[in-house]
């Protein structure tokens, strides 16, 4: 778990461009939108992108994404409950 | 009767080299854009996280802008809807929309990136400027094969005469691939500041471009 976690952030890094950031300053249980990364609306699409271009995984619905995008353990439990490997 | 306006600033990016009025303030010794954008950005202690995020367009559009505006108190001395900001290029959006384009292009790996999909249009830059400077005043983006000075400043001097603006951050922001080129001018009613480089005409404006 703590390994996709870690793997997590750095695809974070990556897909959102957060360059100047490391993945040690990422708190994986702090909430990613408004506090936390304070990312917006673009970046919840590209994390839901992320998650079926990397993970092969869909979120269903509006609430799912919410409950599934709250934090990067939040995404790192939504892919290892639904690891289809 | 036209409104008589000054041009009070410049700042041109242009063959890696930053000038701002009549001084070179940065020298780059690199390849492409990306690189000089991010030593640009670490240069300047730049501090605005959302910069990473921008195209390639919105980057050097802002880094521009934020060297243009720098100490010219353009911000305390207008309010956000005094201030205006048309641009112009040839070559649109189209460095991000070959990035899209990209992304889309096989079936089998269709992942439009939604962050590069925002950015598939030129005054997409103009917003930038407008949230990091919080200007709120008329924007336009005009496309053009070749910097028009007539276009330009037909189109900057009927806002000052209808008094939609005080100010106008204008000129010429133009990327492809990694030939980039920015030339940009803060317009202000003449007498708004003590300095001033000429009078804001359609010749001033060709001949500040043809320089250097």
């Amino acid at each position: 778990m703590e390994q996709l976690v870690q793997k997590l952030k750095d695809e974070i890094i990556t897909a959102l461009n957060l360059s100047e950031m490391k993945p040690e300053e990422i708190d994986e249980n702090a909430p990613l939108f408004v506090d936390g990364l304070g990312l917006d609306s673009i970046d919840a699409l590209e994390l839901t992108v992320l998650l079926e271009k990397k993970y092969g995984l869909k979120i269903k619905t509006a609430e799912e994404g919410k409950i599934v995008l709250h934090s990067v353990r939040s995404m790192a439990e939504f892919i290892r409950n639904n690891n289809k490997g | 009767m036209r409104q008589a306006c000054t041009i009070s600033k410049v700042c041109i990016i242009r063959g890696n080299k930053i000038i701002l009025g009549d001084k070179v303030i940065l020298e780059y010794d690199g390849p492409d854009f990306a690189g000089f954008a991010t030593h640009c950005y670490r240069h300047f202690q730049i501090n605005y996280t959302k910069f990473h995020k921008m195209d390639n367009l919105g980057k050097l559009g802002f880094l521009a802008a934020e060297l243009l505006i720098g100490d010219s108190g353009l911000t305390t001395r207008y309010k956000g809807e005094e201030t205006g900001v048309i641009l112009m290029n040839s070559s649109s959006s189209l460095d991000t929309d070959r990035n899209h384009q990209r992304s889309i292009s096989m079936r089998g790996n269709y992942f439009p990136s939604p962050a590069v999909f925002v950015y598939t249009l030129p005054n997409v830059v103009i917003g930038e400027i407008c949230i990091r400077h919080r200007i709120t005043g008329e924007g336009n983006f005009l496309v053009s094969e070749n910097f028009n000075p007539l276009l330009l400043y037909n189109y900057v001097s009927t806002l000052f005469d209808r008094g939609c603006i005080e100010s106008c951050i204008t000129g010429w922001v133009e990327i492809n691939g990694n030939n980039f080129e920015s030339v940009l001018f803060l317009i202000e009613k003449s007498g708004s500041t003590e300095t001033g480089i000429a009078n804001f005409e359609p010749s001033a404006l060709q001949k500040i471009y043809n320089s250097k």
